[in-house]
């Protein structure tokens, strides 16, 4: 399996706090790996290291490394427009655009000019929606306005909205925690699916979630990453005692 | 006995609950009575006046007839200098100070735009005075759009600020993980989610200019003819009830109150336009 990120001592402030202390990790291509540990435990700060999401927080500091596709993109020639173009991401909230469910979709489309024409445009907003199992649920209404979607559509809307722009790395912060079991079932289905021809990279609160979609989970605590395995060995046999014990449902 | 005292403490928070939402309420009938019956007031006195002839004839010697038609043309054409130039540059800042307006130079346009608010607005005629009208050697309509302009600036740029402080962060985020540059995710996604709130503030500011009298008093000046251009000294609505009000005979004070209807009318108008086009579509 080939390596598509390479972070390495990783190191990330807060202003004066430490939230992630040097962090070393691989995520391999075309798997889904998920990030588990108890709140505030830096889990969604480090899944923002990985499109320099966190460049939009004044008081952020950062060092260390991290390779995408063996390119440093904290670089300073780095096009951070470029980057996250490439590696796309879901966020915890739903956040459609007040626009029209097409419109939102085709946005990440228009701004990056890959379209050649209308009707190529349109295509592609029905690809992405159809990738994103959304498709026969909005076809009908796709003028209408997005706000007008049930939580779980909004979801599938904006992971419909980052494939449009055909991302290589899709990263989701907890993109459930907010929905109902069937609309979670749903997006898990969905992740299954896309991965491959993704890689994916997951922050969530749910074990039983992480054991269902990933291939490879991480447990994060108090801003250190303490254990990588493939996710049966960690939830059948995992090497450290934290782990255990969180996974067991004794802290956290 | 904790079963009395739960249905007292119950009693008691219903009473105090229900007290407090007619007292509000009352507050809210008052505050609107008071608008009300300013308007009654001012229709009531004024609309006998109003005809074809009043809103669209220029003023005339007192007996003779005469209008507010080179008024109501005058403040509109002000208004509207005052809005091309005041609005791209109060929403300008307004954009600023929310998305990039956290230093110390944002602190101080910040500062200065509170301040510029609660200048009394005849300072501001003074300083165009200064500014425009003597260098041109003559009161005009360009002075007086410039003075409009001043004022209306930072009501926008606070305004526009506020609104777009309102848009929730993670649109933003949502814009920028898709390889959207800063200025596209202000431009596509802040400004048409705040539009709305951007729009009420500039209708508010425009609103506020409509009534302004003392900063016209020194540039604009008033003019007894319909004036086309910008550079000849011009009527406006508020100048001409001022001068009609001012007067020594009835018939021009009952000119006054038609003036002030329609000035009030054509405000109202502008409010309804503004909301009709910026209703949310989405």
């Amino acid at each position: 399996m080939d390596t598509k990120i390479t972070i390495s001592k990783l190191n990330f402030y807060y202003g004066k706090n430490q939230a992630l202390y040097d962090i070393n990790l691989e995520i391999p291509e075309r798997e889904v790996m998920a990030f588990i540990g108890p709140s505030g435990c830096g889990k969604s700060t480090f899944l923002r290291t990985l499109n320099r999401m966190n460049d939009t927080i004044p008081i952020a500091r950062m060092e260390g490394k991290v390779l995408i596709d063996g390119k440093d993109i904290y670089a300073p020639k780095t096009d951070v427009v470029a980057l996250r173009r490439k590696v796309g991401m879901v966020f915890q909230k739903s956040n459609p655009f007040p626009k029209s469910i097409f419109e939102n979709v085709a946005y990440g489309i228009r701004i990056n000019r890959m379209h050649q024409n209308k009707s190529d445009l349109e295509a592609r907003v029905e690809t992405a929606l159809k990738d994103s199992a959304l498709w026969d649920e909005v076809k009908d209404r796709l003028n209408t306005s997005a706000f007008g979607l049930s939580g779980g559509q909004q979801q599938r809307l904006c992971i419909a909205r980052a494939l449009a722009v055909q991302p290589e790395v899709i990263l989701m912060d907890e993109p459930a925690s907010a929905l109902d079991p069937i609309a979670t079932q749903k997006i898990e289905e969905l992740i299954v699916t896309l991965k491959k021809n993704y890689t994916i990279a997951i922050v969530t609160h749910n074990m039983q979630q992480a054991a269902r979609v990933s291939d490879q989970t991480a447990f994060f605590m108090l801003g250190k990453l303490i254990e990588v395995n493939p996710t049966q060995v960690m939830f059948t046999s995992p090497e450290d005692k934290l782990t255990e014990d969180y996974i067991t449902g004794r802290f956290g | 006995m904790t079963i009395i005292m739960n249905e007292l403490i119950h009693r008691r928070r219903k009473l105090v609950s229900s007290m407090m939402t007619v007292l509000t309420t009352a507050c809210a009938v008052v505050a609107i009575l008071i608008l009300l019956i300013i308007l009654s007031y001012i229709a009531v006195r004024g609309i006998s006046a109003i005809n074809f002839e009043f809103l669209t004839d220029t003023p005339k010697p007192v007996g003779e007839g005469g209008g507010i038609g080179n008024a109501i043309l005058g403040s509109a054409m002000m208004s509207l200098l005052a809005s091309l130039i005041g609005l791209p540059i109060g929403i300008g800042a307004g954009v600023y100070l929310a998305e990039f307006g956290d230093g110390w130079y944002g602190s101080t346009v910040r500062f200065f735009a509170d301040t510029l608010t609660g200048v009394p607005s005849i300072i501001v005629g003074i300083f165009v005075y200064a500014l425009v009208v003597l260098p041109m050697g003559r009161q005009s309509g360009l002075a007086g759009g410039i003075a409009l302009a001043i004022i209306m600036i930072p009501i926008i740029a606070r305004t526009t600020e506020e609104m777009i402080r309102l848009v929730p962060q993670s649109m933003r985020e949502g814009a920028l993980a898709l390889g959207a540059p800063q200025w596209r995710v202000t431009w596509n996604i802040v400004m048409p989610a705040a539009a709305t709130g951007i729009a009420t503030g500039a209708m508010l500011a425009i609103a506020r200019i409509s009534g302004e009298t003392a900063p016209l008093l020194f540039t604009a000046l008033n003019s007894r003819f319909y004036n086309y251009f910008y550079d000849q000294p011009m009527s406006s609505l508020t100048v001409q009830i001022y001068n009609f009000a001012t007067g020594p005979f009835e018939i021009e004070h009952q000119m006054a109150w038609a003036a002030t209807l329609v000035l009030v009318g054509l405000i109202l108008i502008i409010n309804i336009l503004v909301r009709i086009l910026t209703r949310k579509k989405y």
